[in-house]
Order: structure tokens, then sequence, then C-alpha cells
């Protein structure tokens, strides 16, 4: 009897190889080892005239520990944290007030939110310099209403690296709320109210603790990100202020430090696999709403 | 008569161009169970949700103990549900689902400990609190919606078809169970349901919808033997219905003139010549081999259909009309294609107005 189940299932294996045999290889090619390479480039040393010189070390580990190094560390993460915690905040009832529009209605929000994220985000980031310059409209504006007496100083600050941030990474935040609110079935919310409960009771006693799924995907899918991102920082920080993406796009560019970049990538890396792991621990993996 | 707790009057609710609920005028006695019964679509749901607060009325009054609820909240009002649907709260345990209302009001939590378990054995699921809903059976799901509906201890209960999700042997069971639950502890019951069977047997009265119109509002009995128009005599249990002219008018017994012969009836308010239809339960109607005394008409059995615990007998009517009857037993005296004399007493049988309003109401 076991002999002829034995033999059904590695009959019934096969197929499923196959179907998962391209992905796979996809994923090995592409992604798991370019990841192993980096992480194996991380503990080299750093060659004389840049590149890397295959001589373990763990040098760049070291490097990283340095105060200065750490300093952006730690900021980095701050700012990631800060523009997450905003993006949930703007975003949850944003979210809320989208999902509990007629379906046609809230097809179009979704779309509207959508555009920034369609435009070319050099253009974009563009538009805001101009718009944040010494004598851009912004100032303009402030300095006629007699709100401020100088121009102020937006551009290649942390301010407006945070405010670009917080707008960039926004939609990310709504789309996986909104599809975990709007899952949410309105009898559900009646009878809490039907029990007693005001709509903040409600609020916190029902529908928050039911779209934690999606709070959670919308941390993932801002966190990460802003975590590792370069341009934006890049173009309104003015690479004045440094973040940890920008440190590893010149460790690999024009400080040919190769070995350092990599650990730095691999830190991002370890922090994203903490994430996930923990997000894993908390929902199902069905639950996570990546749209 | 006991004290009046709900109160509609002259409820209105239009749905766009949708006229849902007209005028609808309802008094329900405190400790009472009136059930809504009618057809799908009727305006059931929507009469308990706009008493529940769900759904505001478009014209006319809701009354909870005296008092006007229009400006109020659904959680303001003194009135509890169970939704169809259940809507227990996914993410909590049976008990954190009971204890939801009580937690709300900020009753101390030895006392809430105390009333869950107390909810609990009343709705005979103790042992379950650390259950999620996802897994428990409808049924069980059911008892627990109930069982956190009536924790709060509300002065009405308003249940949307409880039932309609269990198979025929739990629902039997649970009516039964609920009928309990409400007279032991004396709240006030608005029940929906199309299920006839069920309203028959758990209502003190029942108000038979059709069209966002109560056609008819009594007791249970009156409304099977004392239909007021051919819809309710016809949605309620198993009738026969004839037409026919008033011949003779002594008292309340009347003699009436149909298409397959003189039958006689009984009820107030007819007059010689008027037009009426006739209902007369299945089980009203007798058949035998001779013509009886009072009255009779011809008929020829068609077939016999066994039910279980009663038999039908479909018999075909000299106009070509078919009626039912129904016994316990199948007469042995009696065979297919056999002609025969059907009778009833005047007065198992209710005579129906054929009024040109009532006429239109009861389309
Ligand atoms: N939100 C709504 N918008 C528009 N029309 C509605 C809405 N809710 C109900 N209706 C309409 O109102 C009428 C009555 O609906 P209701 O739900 O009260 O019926 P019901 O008697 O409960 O029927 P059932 O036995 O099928 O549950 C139906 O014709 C329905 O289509
Ligand atoms: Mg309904």
């Amino acid at each position: 009897m076991s002999v002829v189940t034995g033999r059904a299932k590695k009959g019934n294996r096969l197929p499923m190889l196959a179907q998962a045999g391209p992905v796979s290889l996809w994923m090995i090619v592409f992604v798991t080892l370019p990841m192993l390479f980096i992480i194996f480039i991380s503990f080299m040393s750093r060659g004389t005239f840049g590149g890397v010189e295959y001589t373990p070390s763990m040098e760049s580990y070291e490097t990283m520990m340095e105060i200065t190094y750490f300093h952006v560390i730690t900021k980095s993460i701050g700012v990631a944290a800060e523009t997450t915690i905003a993006c949930l905040l703007v975003g949850y009832p944003f979210a809320y007030y989208i999902a509990r529009k007629p379906a046609d209605v809230a097809s179009r929000l979704i779309t509207l939110l959508m555009i920034p994220f369609w435009t070319n985000s050099l253009m974009r980031l563009n538009a805001w310099m101009l718009i944040f310059q010494t004598n851009g409209p912004v100032n303009n504006f402030l300095v006629n209403v007699n709100l401020i007496e100088k121009p102020i100083t937006f551009i290649f600050t942390d301010g407006l690296v945070l405010l670009g941030l917080i707008t960039n990474y926004l939609p990310f935040a709504v789309l996986p709320m909104y599809s975990s609110i709007e899952k949410l079935e309105k009898p559900v919310l009646e009878a809490s109210a039907d029990l007693g409960a005001n709509p903040r009771q409600t609020l916190l006693k029902v529908t928050l603790p039911l779209t934690i799924p999606g709070i959670f995907s919308a941390i993932i899918l801002t966190f990460i990100p802003a975590l590792g991102t370069y341009v934006i920082t890049d173009m309104l920080g003015g690479g004045k202020v440094l973040y940890i993406g920008n440190i590893i796009k010149n460790q690999f560019g024009t400080i040919r430090n190769w070995p350092l970049g990599a650990a730095l990538s691999v830190l991002l890396l370890a922090i994203t696999a903490l994430m996930l792991f923990l997000y894993s621990r908390f929902a199902k993996v069905e639950d996570m709403e990546v749209v | 008569m006991k004290k009046t707790i709900v109160a509609l009057k002259g409820v209105d609710k239009w749905y766009g161009n949708n006229h849902v609920v007209k005028n609808l005028n309802l008094e329900v006695a405190e400790g009472e169970f009136l059930t809504l019964l009618g057809p799908s679509g009727c305006g059931k749901t929507t009469t308990l949700r706009m008493i529940a607060g769900f759904e505001d009325a478009s014209a006319g009054r809701i009354e909870v103990q005296g008092e006007s609820v229009d400006e109020k909240e659904p959680y303001q009002r003194d009135v509890n549900t169970v939704f169809q649907s259940y809507s227990l709260f996914p993410h909590m345990n049976v008990f954190d689902n009971i204890a939801y209302g009580p937690r709300i009001k900020k009753v101390p939590k030895e006392q809430i400990e105390r009333d869950v378990e107390e909810m609990l054995r009343l709705v005979q699921m103790t042992g379950y609190e650390k259950r999620k809903p996802d897994a428990l059976s409808g049924g069980q799901k059911q008892r627990i919606a109930i069982a956190r509906a009536l924790i709060n201890n509300p002065r009405v209960l308003l249940l949307d078809e409880p039932l309609g999700a269990l198979d025929l042997k739990l629902r039997k069971q649970m009516q039964i169970e609920l009928k309990r639950l409400q007279r032991k502890l004396g709240i006030t019951f608005i029940y929906v349901t199309h299920d006839q069977e069920e309203a028959m047997s758990m209502s003190d009265r029942i108000a038979v919808m059709k069209d966002g119109v109560i056609l008819q509002l009594d007791k249970p009995t009156e409304i099977y033997n004392r239909p007021n128009c051919r819809f309710v005599a016809d949605f309620i249990g198993e009738s026969n219905i004839l037409s026919g002219v008033v011949t003779l008018a002594e008292d309340d017994l009347l003699t009436v003139q149909t298409q397959s012969g003189t039958v006689k009836t009984k009820g107030a308010g007819f007059e010689k010549g008027e037009e009426i239809d006739i209902s007369v339960r299945t089980e009203s109607l007798s058949c035998s081999a001779e013509p009886t005394e009072e009255f009779c008409i011809k008929a020829k059995i068609r077939d016999f259909t066994n039910m279980g615990t009663v038999t039908k007998t479909s018999l075909i009517l000299p106009d070509g009309k078919e009626i039912r009857m129904s016994t316990f037993e199948q007469d042995p005296n009696l065979s297919e294609g056999q002609e025969v004399y059907v009778s009833w007493k005047p007065e198992k049988s209710t005579p129906i107005h054929r009024d040109k309003k009532e006429a239109e109401s009861c389309q």
C-alpha cells in the first residue's frame, strides 16, 4: 500500500517541478546569484585602484561600524520610519475614504492616486525643485501673503526630502490598506454599532484589527523602498544630506569601493529579510496585499 | 392589553423610485413574539433595518418605548439585532464576541465573565469560549450571534431570518430553543422569516406582508383559519379557493353558487348577490361515496399522494378545476377515478370579499 502511494506521490512531483522550473531558473540566475555575489564581495578587500581584490577581509564591515557611517545608517532608518509612519497616518484615512465610495468612484480615485506613480520620477522631482526653489512659486506666494519676509531655502533640506519620500510612497501605502478596508464586510460594522459601539469604538475595535494585514503590507511596501532609495534623496537632498542609498550608489560609482557598497547592501538585505520574517510571523502569507 | 414597546406610524421607505415599504402601521406589545412573514423582496428586512436604525424611514415615525428614535443612531438605540449573515467578529473568539456589548458599556470584568458563562449555558455552547468563529458550524455561529445580542438585555430583539441557513432538523430544534428563550427572558422579539411554518409555530402574532404592505396582522390561528384575502389564504398553509356568488345570507351562514355547485360557508359582513372567494383548507375537506345532507359538490378522484404523515387526494371538479384534500389515512372505500361527493363544515371555510381595493392589494 505504502509503495503505491509513494509511487503516486513521486509521479505527481515531477510536473510540479516542471512548472516551477522556469520560474526557479529565472529567480536563481537573476536574483539569487547576484545576491550571493554581493554577499561574497562584501567579505573581500578593496583593490588599490578601485574594483575588488579577492582576499577575504572584514574591512568593509569594520568601516561600516565607524561613527560617520553608523550615523548615516541610523539616520536613514529614522527617515524611512518617519516616511512610513506619515504614509500610514495620511494613507489610512485616505484608503478608508476611498473604500467607502461606490466602486466606480473608488476606481477613479485610485487612478488619480496612481498618476504620479506612472509619471517619470526625474520629471516629477525636477518639477519639485522648480516649485520649491528660492524664487519659485511656493516662496513667492508665502512672501506675497506676508507669511514670511525672506524666501526659505527648501531644496536640499531634510524636510523636503521627507516630503518627497512621503508623496512618492503614499500610493504604495494606500493601495494595500484600501484593498483590506474594502474587503471589510458591512454587516460586521453594523453589528458593532448595533451592540452600542460609537464610530470611534468601531474603528478601534473592529476596523483597525481587521485591516492589520493591509497595514503590514503598507509598512513593508513603504519602509523597504524608502530605506534603499537614492534618486529622491539625491535630487531633493542635493547629495548634501547623505542616506544609505546614496552611499551605496557612490561606493559602486565614483568612489569605486565595491566591498563597502556590497556590505551596505547586505545590511539593507538583512533589514528587509528581518521585516519579511516579522511579517510572516504576524500575518498569513496569503493575506499579503502586494498590489 | 399590554404596553406597546415598538410602534411604526405611517412608515414609508423609498429607494429611489422604488416604493419598498408603504404606509406601515404596526404596534408591538411588550414581551410579544411578532413575526413579519412574506415572500422575498416584500420589505421585511428593510422594515427591520429601519427599526434598528441602519436605514432612515422616508416618511412616518418609529417609536421605541413611546419615544421617537428617528434622531438616534443605531448605537444609541435600545434594540439589538441578530443578523441573517451572523456577522460575528472574525478576529475575536467566542468569549470576546459575546462580551463585546458589555465591554462597550463598561460593565465590570467579573460581571462580564459571569454573564458570558450564563449566556453560553443558555444557548448550550459552554466550553466554546476560546473558539474563533471560523471554527464553528452554522448553527453554532447562529447561537453565538443570539447570545451576543441577548447579553445586552435588550428590550427588543430583531431577528432577520436567523435560522435561514440551517438544515431542517437543526432549524426545528433552534425554533424550540429560541421560543423557550424568549418566554424565559420576556424579551420582545420581532422576527423575520419567509417560512410560514416557522411563523405559525413560534409567533404570538403574525404580520403577513406583500409588496411593502401588511395585509393581515393577527394570531397564527386566526391567520390560518380566517385569512382576510386571497393572498393570505394562498400563502399560509394549503388552501383551495372557489369563486361564486352569494345567493342566500342567513345571519352568518352563506349559501354560495359556484360553477361546480351550491356550497355553504360562514362569515359576517356579506350580502346577497356579492361575488366572493371561499378558502377551504385541504384538511377541512371531506369526501364520501354518498351525497351528504347539508350540501356537497360532485368530484372525481384523480390520484392519491402519500406524504408520510398525511395522504393528499387530488380531486377534479365538474368545471375542470383541481382541488386537494389531505387526510391522515387514505379512505379504503375510495379509489382513483371514482365519482365522490365533496363537502366541508361551513364554519371551517372562510368567505373572502372581492371588492376592488382588496383585489388590488391582494393581486
Ligand atoms: N439598499 C437598497 N437599495 C435599493 N433597493 C433596495 C435596497 N435594499 C433593498 N432594496 C429593495 O427593496 C425591496 C425589499 O427588500 P428587502 O430586503 O426588505 O426584502 P425582504 O422582504 O427582506 O426579502 P427576502 O425575504 O428576500 O430577504 C426589494 O425589492 C429590494 O430590491
Ligand atoms: Mg430579507
